[in-house]
């Protein structure tokens, strides 16, 4: 019995028995109160799909064997521009493309933005990763500085872009770009309306974002199927076991740049996901955590640092974003004062981040 | 040299690991000022000896040890490295042990300062001493020169040679008040020729001064030239103590390797291959190897089509940077010719796709992927190299599930591979086994070559015959040339066409499995030049 108990916690892990006990005690209180506990667990499916698409972006960084990307700032800032760029074009209000369909001409507008972000995140991928295959052994803590630097040079870059709509610009002849830039005009909301439905429960009614759930499945497939083909297969090996890679004849420092790569572009498509369902694209500052969010939900997944899997993303995002959704309406209402959701965000992101990497022991990989 | 009294004697000395016997009643015994040798091969107990002579926890922590130690005719029981010192007796490691930043003096009086008090040290005790450098210096002189190197004294350690450090380690034992018994654990190993030579010049003048020494090495022209005497261990056991005087390098050599009986394999698989001297399968010229502690230093090797071919020497000496440096995993320069095609060394890869194909000596770092499962591990080259086990989707190529599941299946019943299932974690299985899934993955990529580096290193002895003897049916059956690389010359002798022995990265000489032990003692002490160093088989 007893080993059987063992057993099943070393399958599942202890942090995520204890984020799910707490998740599931969340939910108790949360119904406990009276609140609406079916638009929460919405909230709680929007969010999995939303933020689902950034923490896939760890999966080819682990497996490449460069660890927890912190540095996916790097492909957010090319799916910003790319989001900008649309923007800036009014794709998603050229007639022609109305007459379709409104939610056409949005979808239209926001696969063209993934497509620039796509191109320019492979570039800054690219170069990222040759920084990364310099610093072997150290990459964690130079991912996570790279992350920050990108956020302060873009706080330049951001106020001396060429943009001119009226849109992405500070008001009254302003120069610069704004902090939040709405996308109502554009793609807000596009992924989460297409398929748009609710489950009809006698104390309450269950939406689902199909079109969001639909993309962000379809990316967990492309990316499974990356892995299951023989680059990734190399790619994995190259992270697992550099030595074991090489007398396989597998290039590993290549390896390392796809994965590097491979994993800011996702983050670029990520961050348009994100935006889309949130309604507003935020520059400056705002990106600054996504990695830490990201890293922390594949944590929680059951991630380490040299093994990530899909499944991880699935679960772990569902458990962190869960535990979001849910802790702020708990939260306040034992403590009415302050805003405690972001505190509640940081103790438990930062925490399960330090769980997880002294689990890991910092090891080196080569 | 007073030849009744004996400053160390060691007797009936038994030591076992978790029920492992690794000495088996060794006795050693050194009159003071004497220069005695303790020689065997790899794993002949050695290490675990001198362990045992200082007291090292690894010993005490594993059960401690039988038989008695006496130090200058006194019963004594040495439990910690400290009584050891205490008792006289210092080592000069093979490692270096000094501080890269510290000068010549602070090396050598490093835990040992002259030190005069002051007036703080009245109120805070010793530590807050002030260092007499003059007389530390004047020590670390006087100890200079007793063992003949001339060096300022006040120069950092950093960026001398290395002959120099080795020296620098001699004197800081030396000067330790009351030493009394000195070993030296492969010192020449690391230096040159003209190094060694001074080395052994300064073991005679410390000699001299009445403090005995043992000599640990593998150099038997080293013994014969330096040491008064010598102990010979093999497989744990005392083979004998004799003195230098009146022994010849060829006896010594002989009772090193010593005849063991037992037959690794059993032959009975028909020999009908028919070997051509000139049908070259592998063919080295100045073939050099980076590999740390395995450096090949230019090496010509012709291997024939379908021989069996080992590849033997002592550890250190080179003989597994030949495979390694072959499949590219260390940087090598020379020419490598298969089947008569030249290698690009500089291209990962190269050798794969020459069908070539290595089981690496070092399972757990280079030979798999541990947490991946055993069908993982045995279809991963041949995807990788071959493209095998993929299935094409339009322009993209996914795993082939099925393929490599009944593949992997049929590896492990071929291979007798024990474990829960194909997709049990490879780091689960034991040596033995994993091994196999090695040896495995090597014979899916379907290799005209084969390279086997230490194929039963830690696996016990019922896998040791399984994987011995399928590497001769490999060879009989499918005509697959295999080079074996091993330490153990028993399992060279008892399945190799031919060995060749490798002594400081050169190729000492080639030699048939039914040569004497003498020649192969010979050969693999690095004694083999002087006789000329011919060809044989």
């Amino acid at each position: 019995m007893r080993d059987n108990v063992k057993g099943v916690v070393r399958q599942v892990g202890l942090p995520r028995i204890i984020i799910g006990g707490f998740f599931l005690l969340l939910l108790f209180t949360a119904s406990g109160f009276g609140m609406d506990l079916m638009q929460i667990v919405s909230d709680i499916i929007r969010r999995w799909g939303m933020y689902g698409v950034l923490a896939l972006a760890m999966v080819p960084a682990v497996q490449c064997g460069i660890g927890l990307n912190f540095g996916i700032s790097m492909g957010i800032v090319g799916g910003l521009l790319g989001g900008l760029i649309v923007i800036e074009w009014k794709i998603a209000e050229m007639p022609s493309l109305v007459a379709i369909h409104p939610l056409f001409a949005m979808w239209v507008a926001i696969l063209i933005a993934i497509v620039i972000g796509v191109v320019l995140s492979t570039g800054i991928g690219w170069l990222y990763g040759l920084l990364l295959n310099r610093v072997k052994g150290s990459e964690m803590t130079v991912t996570t500085y790279v992350g920050f630097s990108i956020i302060a040079f873009m706080n330049i870059a951001w106020t001396v872009l060429p943009f001119k709509s009226g849109e992405l610009i500070f008001p009254n002849a302003g120069e610069g770009l704004r902090n939040t830039i709405s996308l109502a005009s554009s793609y807000s909301g596009v992924m989460n309306n297409t398929f748009k439905f609710s489950i009809k429960l006698p104390f309450g009614a269950i939406e689902i974002p199909t079109g969001l759930l639909l993309f962000f499945f379809l990316m967990c497939l492309l990316v499974w199927l990356f892995m299951r083909s023989k680059t990734g297969a190399a790619m994995s090996a190259a992270g697992a076991n550099p030595m074991f890679a090489q007398a396989s004849g597998i290039n590993v420092n290549r390896m390392r740049l796809i994965g590097t790569t491979l994993s800011t572009v996702i983050a670029a498509v990520g961050i348009l996901v994100y935006a889309q369902g949130f309604g507003f694209m935020q520059l400056y500052n705002g990106p600054m955590m996504m990695g830490f969010t990201s890293v922390a939900a594949v944590l929680i997944g059951g991630a380490s640092a040299t093994r990530a899997k899909i499944s991880h993303v699935l679960i772990g995002t569902f458990l962190y974003q869960g535990i979001m959704a849910l802790g702020l309406p708990v939260i306040n209402l034992f403590i009415p004062e302050g805003n405690l959701s972001e505190v509640m965000r940081l103790i438990i992101s930062n925490g399960i981040i330090i769980y997880a990497l002294a689990q890991t022991g910092g090891e080196s990989r080569d | 040299m007073d030849p009744t009294r004996y400053i160390l004697k060691m007797e009936n000395i038994v030591k076992e690991y978790s029920g492992n016997r690794v000495l088996k009643g060794v006795n050693l015994s050194v009159h003071p000022g004497e220069i005695h040798a303790l020689m065997g091969e790899n794993g002949a107990g050695k290490s675990t000896l001198m362990n045992i002579l200082f007291g090292m926890p690894v010993i005490h922590g594993t059960g401690g040890f039988e038989g008695s130690i006496e130090v200058d005719g006194q019963k004594v029981t040495i439990d910690t490295p400290l009584k050891a010192m205490e008792l006289g007796i210092g080592m000069v490691h093979q490692e270096f042990m000094l501080i890269p930043g510290f000068t010549v003096t602070e090396n050598i009086k490093v835990g040992r300062e002259i030190s005069h008090p002051t007036l703080l040290s009245r109120l805070a005790g010793r530590s807050m001493e002030l260092l007499d450098f003059d007389m530390m210096a004047r020590d670390a002189r006087k100890a200079l020169k007793t063992i003949g190197l001339k060096v300022d004294e006040n120069s950092l350690v950093k960026g001398m040679p290395v002959g120099y450090m080795q020296f620098i380690e001699i004197a800081r034992e030396i000067d330790k008040t009351g030493i009394q018994l000195l070993v030296f654990d492969e010192p020449t190993a690391v230096l040159t020729e003209s190094e060694a030579a001074r080395l052994l010049d300064a073991m005679r003048t410390i000699a001299s001064q009445g403090i005995a020494i043992i000599f640990i090495t593998h150099r038997l022209d080293e013994v014969m030239e330096v040491a008064d005497s010598m102990t010979i261990l093999r497989d744990g056991e005392f083979v004998a103590r004799k003195e230098i005087a009146g022994s010849s390098v060829v006896e010594i050599a002989e009772l090193m390797i010593g005849r063991k009986v037992e037959k690794l394999v059993d032959d009975t698989l028909e020999d009908n291959r028919i070997i051509k001297e000139d049908d070259l399968a592998v063919r080295l010229r100045n073939f050099q190897v980076a590999m740390p502690g395995e450096a090949v230093k230019g090496v010509d090797l012709e291997i024939r089509k379908g021989e069996i071919f080992g590849i033997g020497g002592l550890a250190g000496q080179g003989k597994l940077g030949i495979p390694n440096g072959i499949m590219g995993l260390y940087p090598a320069e020379g020419e490598v010719q298969i089947f008569g095609e030249t290698l690009n060394l500089k291209r990962l890869g190269e050798a794969l796709n020459h069908r070539v194909a290595f089981v690496s000596e070092d399972r757990r770092g280079v030979g798999l992927l541990l947490e991946e499962s055993i069908e993982q591990n045995i279809v991963f080259s041949a995807m990788q190299v071959n493209n095998k086990f993929l299935k094409k989707y339009g322009w993209f190529r996914l795993y082939d599930a099925k393929q490599a599941h009944d593949w992997s299946e049929e590896m492990v019943k071929r291979l007798d591979i024990r474990c829960t299932g194909i997709k049990q974690a490879a780091g689960r299985l034991s040596g033995g086994n994993q091994q196999k899934v090695c040896l495995a993955r090597a014979l899916t990529l379907g290799p005209d070559v084969l390279f086997v580096s230490e194929p039963t290193r830690g696996i016990d002895i019922g896998a040791k015959k399984l994987v011995l003897e399928y590497l001769v049916k490999l060879n009989r059956e499918e005509g697959m040339t295999v080079i074996i690389v091993s330490s153990e010359l028993v399992e060279l002798r008892s399945i190799s066409d031919r060995i060749a022995i490798i002594s400081d990265g050169k190729l000492a000489c080639i030699l048939k499995p039914d040569d004497s032990d003498a020649e192969y003692g010979l050969a693999m002490s690095g004694a083999y030049k002087k006789k000329g160093g011919g060809e044989h088989a």
